[in-house]
């Protein structure tokens, strides 16, 4: 290869290169943080005020059970199956109480279930809009009719929430919606909140969810870690979290402020904006090839040196 | 183009040979377990879980065999874009590669994917998310897909159009003997496919470059998708391998890789056919490979070093030895086929193609595994059966390249005058070639 031509030819390379690099470096400075919506509907869990009587869990299978396809999980002590025991959220189970001990002094109880995120990740990988969020509720559903199955919303939750029945024929994804087509569809809450028997679940909108938390905090400042979690985590969730443990230990990962979601459209987005970069590039190609074809059939077959 | 034809040549030999039989044994065990799947689950097969959603059939199948069937790509831009048609005989077969490594990478996909029969949905623009990296690459690789069996069919024309037919009657003979008298009707049958076949390529001919083009331009977007996939996985994936880079990374990857597959698999290819080795294009495509590497390995070290990432890069715990293994193969490859000397050595084109393509793919796993950890408790490993299945899909790969390379001329044919600048006393074995290097290949300008 000549000088000439390699150059030429890096800059063939560069064609389809130049385009990322030129959005991915853009990217860093680029990070105005898009608005959060307050009156997106939540719930806020105060690990200090559980019980740990599970009754959440219950009533949340209870009541999704026939449309979000929830089954009891058996233990291994418990052949006949009359005790639910989920290890985990699982393909058939929604939300789940553990206990953390860190000592004979210090436990507490933490409840898991979809974070309903105020940019949720699992929607905006979802291929096939199977994962949707409402715009005014900000209830994050999930549409098994459509689902292909390809479990790409597990990949991009960084909570691990969507769960997928892999023992299941014909499986689906499981998780939290917030009650959206059942509970909430007919009484106006959640089944976990309407059941706490201590009100250690509030349901709500996400601002007066954040006003009881940050009095909460105020009015009790040893009670808590000073943190309440959600408020700004991956861009801020509508589920909010109070604890006297520190977060992670219980289960919900230290996250950085900025949605993984905004980080991955904005560079796809810089490459297919309105599909201009793939039609340029063809038609580059296609004048580029067709030169080269009439040059080299008119060179004669096969020989490329003169 | 409508001269070209005879720059291939069919394989001359029997179809059912040793391997056809090796392969179709693990083809009939893979199919059974992805029966097991289909039946009981993808559980019941796999040890993929919550945490570790995408196993090897993505990260292997599909990630990187997708950059493995890169060569037909690579090949193409090589040809029409850099316009270096001393290549023209290696397309073929890289085309055929290309086809099949898509061809199952889509296959694995439907086994893989949960809710398979949902699939349509992709061809329903109301359920279409343009966000999706995912939505992105599957349309892409179908429609990749079509335009290989487009690229390849001038091959199987001029097959149709040359073939007597004396196979099809004695199939046809042997399952409806009552056929025979009807000896006629099929005789003008087969007529009627030989002259369609006539009448339609040197008409695909005159178009077949828009499609190649096209076969440029969807792997160039899905390529950089496939970086893209890992994108929204920010708290997951290893800050060695999470960049904004990604998609830059995994296009400028899927074409080294595609070259050093075309060497290697020519020089596979010749070894098993007793073909003489293509040695003039090859150390040709070998001298492209460490520029593009060494873009690729200048890109990701500016960046790991940008985002201050480069102690962790030679701390040497798990995640650091990953990355200095695909880091050593990647480098180690390029800097020996710096050497004119080493590009002329068959056996050390192919040592180096294989470092290359070891790294190179080794990139990929870590981005879709190794790399990848959801949390703590969360572990994976493939089970049996999930391999076996994979194993299925590729030994299908090879025994459907084995049996159509003796089918339709797809392989560079020797003798024709185009393909490698011969001298009469070219000795055809391995490491003797030492005679003098083609004049540079340069590019009619
Ligand atoms: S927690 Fe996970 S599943 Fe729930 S909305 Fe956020 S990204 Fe989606
Ligand atoms: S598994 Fe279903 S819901 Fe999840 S990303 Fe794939 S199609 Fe969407
Ligand atoms: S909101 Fe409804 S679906 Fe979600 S955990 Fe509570 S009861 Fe279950």
């Amino acid at each position: 290869m000549s000088k000439q031509s390699r150059r030429s030819f890096l800059k063939t390379i560069g064609f389809g290169g130049a385009a990322l690099v030129a959005s991915t470096t853009g990217l860093s400075h680029a990070s105005e943080q898009p608005p959060v919506n307050n009156e997106a509907l939540g719930m806020l869990y105060d690990a200090t005020m559980c019980v740990g009587c599970k009754a959440c869990m219950t009533a949340c299978k209870r009541v999704n059970g026939d449309f979000g396809s929830l089954a009891f999980e058996k233990a291994p002590f418990d052949p006949d199956g009359l005790w639910d025991a989920p290890q985990d959220l699982s393909g058939s189970t929604r939300t789940l109480i553990k206990l953390y001990k860190e000592s004979d002094k210090e436990w507490s109880y933490i409840k898991y279930s979809c974070m309903h995120c105020q940019k949720p990740s699992c929607v905006s990988v979802c291929p096939v809009s199977a994962m949707t969020k409402d715009k005014v509720t900000g209830i994050v559903d999930y549409n098994k009719d459509t689902c292909i199955g390809c479990r790409y919303c597990q990949v991009g939750c960084s909570f691990n929430i969507p769960k997928f029945q892999w023992e299941k024929t014909l499986p689906q994804i499981v998780k939290c919606d917030l009650c959206k087509n059942t509970n909430l569809k007919e009484k106006g809450i959640t089944a976990c909140a309407q059941t706490c028997p201590v009100g250690a679940i509030s349901f709500g909108k996400r601002r007066e969810l954040l006003d009881i938390a940050h009095a909460r905090l105020r009015d009790n400042p040893g009670r808590y870690i000073h943190h309440v979690y959600g408020e700004f985590e991956l861009g801020g969730t509508n589920h909010l979290y109070l604890a006297a443990v520190p977060f992670h230990k219980l289960g919900l990962p230290i996250v950085p402020q900025d949605a993984p979601a905004e980080f991955s459209e904005k560079i796809q987005h810089t490459i297919y904006k309105g599909f201009v970069a793939p039609v340029a590039l063809y038609s580059t190609l296609c004048f580029i090839a067709l030169k080269n074809q009439k040059r080299q059939d008119s060179n004669g077959n096969g020989e490329d040196d003169k | 183009m409508a001269g070209h034809h005879d720059e291939f040549i069919k394989l001359e030999g029997k179809i059912f040979t040793r391997s056809f039989f090796v392969m179709l044994t693990l083809v009939v065990i893979g199919f059974f377990f992805i029966g097991v799947r289909y039946v009981k689950g993808i559980g019941a097969v796999s040890n993929m879980s919550d945490g570790y959603p995408w196993g090897i059939w993505i990260a292997y199948d599909v990630a990187t065999g997708t950059a493995i069937a890169c060569g037909g790509y690579a090949v193409a831009i090589l040809i029409y874009i850099r316009n270096n048609w001393k290549f023209h005989p290696l397309i073929r077969s890289a085309l055929l590669t290309s086809l099949f490594g898509y061809g199952l990478a889509g296959f694995s996909v439907v086994v893989d994917l949960g809710r398979y029969w949902n699939s349509y949905g992709f061809f329903i623009p109301s359920r279409w998310q343009i966000n999706s990296a995912m939505f992105e690459v599957a349309l892409c690789v179908m429609t990749y897909t079509l335009v290989l069996i487009i690229e390849f069919l001038p091959a199987v024309l001029w097959s149709l159009e040359n073939s007597k037919g004396v196979t099809l009657r004695k199939v046809a003979d042997w399952l409806h003997p009552r056929l025979t008298p009807d000896e006629a009707r099929l005789a003008s049958g087969l007529e009627w496919v030989r002259s369609s076949a006539a009448w339609l390529r040197p008409r695909l001919d005159k178009v077949l470059v828009f499609f190649i083009v096209l076969g440029i331009t969807l792997p160039t977007m899905h390529q950089s998708s496939l970086g893209s996939l890992l994108l929204i996985a920010a708290t997951k994936l290893h800050p060695l391998w999470h960049t904004g880079f990604l998609p830059l990374l995994f296009l400028i990857n899927c074409i080294y890789i595609g070259y050093s597959i075309v060497i290697l698999e020519s020089i596979i290819s010749s070894n098993a056919f007793k073909r003489e080795i293509e040695l003039n294009e090859l150390s040709g495509l070998s001298r492209i490979i460490p520029w593009l590497t060494v873009i690729w390995l200048s890109v990701r070290v500016g960046d790991l070093a940008y985002r201050g990432q480069l102690g962790a890069a030679i701390k040497l715990d798990f995640y650091s030895c990953f990355f200095l293994l695909e880091f050593l193969l990647v480098a180690g490859g390029s800097i020996i086929l710096f050497s004119s000397r080493m590009r002329r050595s068959p056996r050390w084109l192919f040592i180096t193609a294989a470092m290359i393509i070891l790294g190179g793919g080794l990139y990929r796993f870590n981005v879709y595994l190794i790399g990848f950890n959801p949390g703590q408790g969360w572990h994976y490993f493939p089970s049996i059966a999930e391999l076996m299945i994979t194993v299925g899909v590729i030994a299908l790969e090879l025994l459907g390249y084995q049996v159509l390379v003796k089918l339709f001329p797809v392989l560079p044919n020797p003798k024709h005058a185009g393909s490698g600048h011969k001298t009469a006393d070219n000795s055809h074995h391995a490491g003797t070639h030492e005679e003098i290097l083609p004049a540079a290949v340069h590019v009619g300008k």
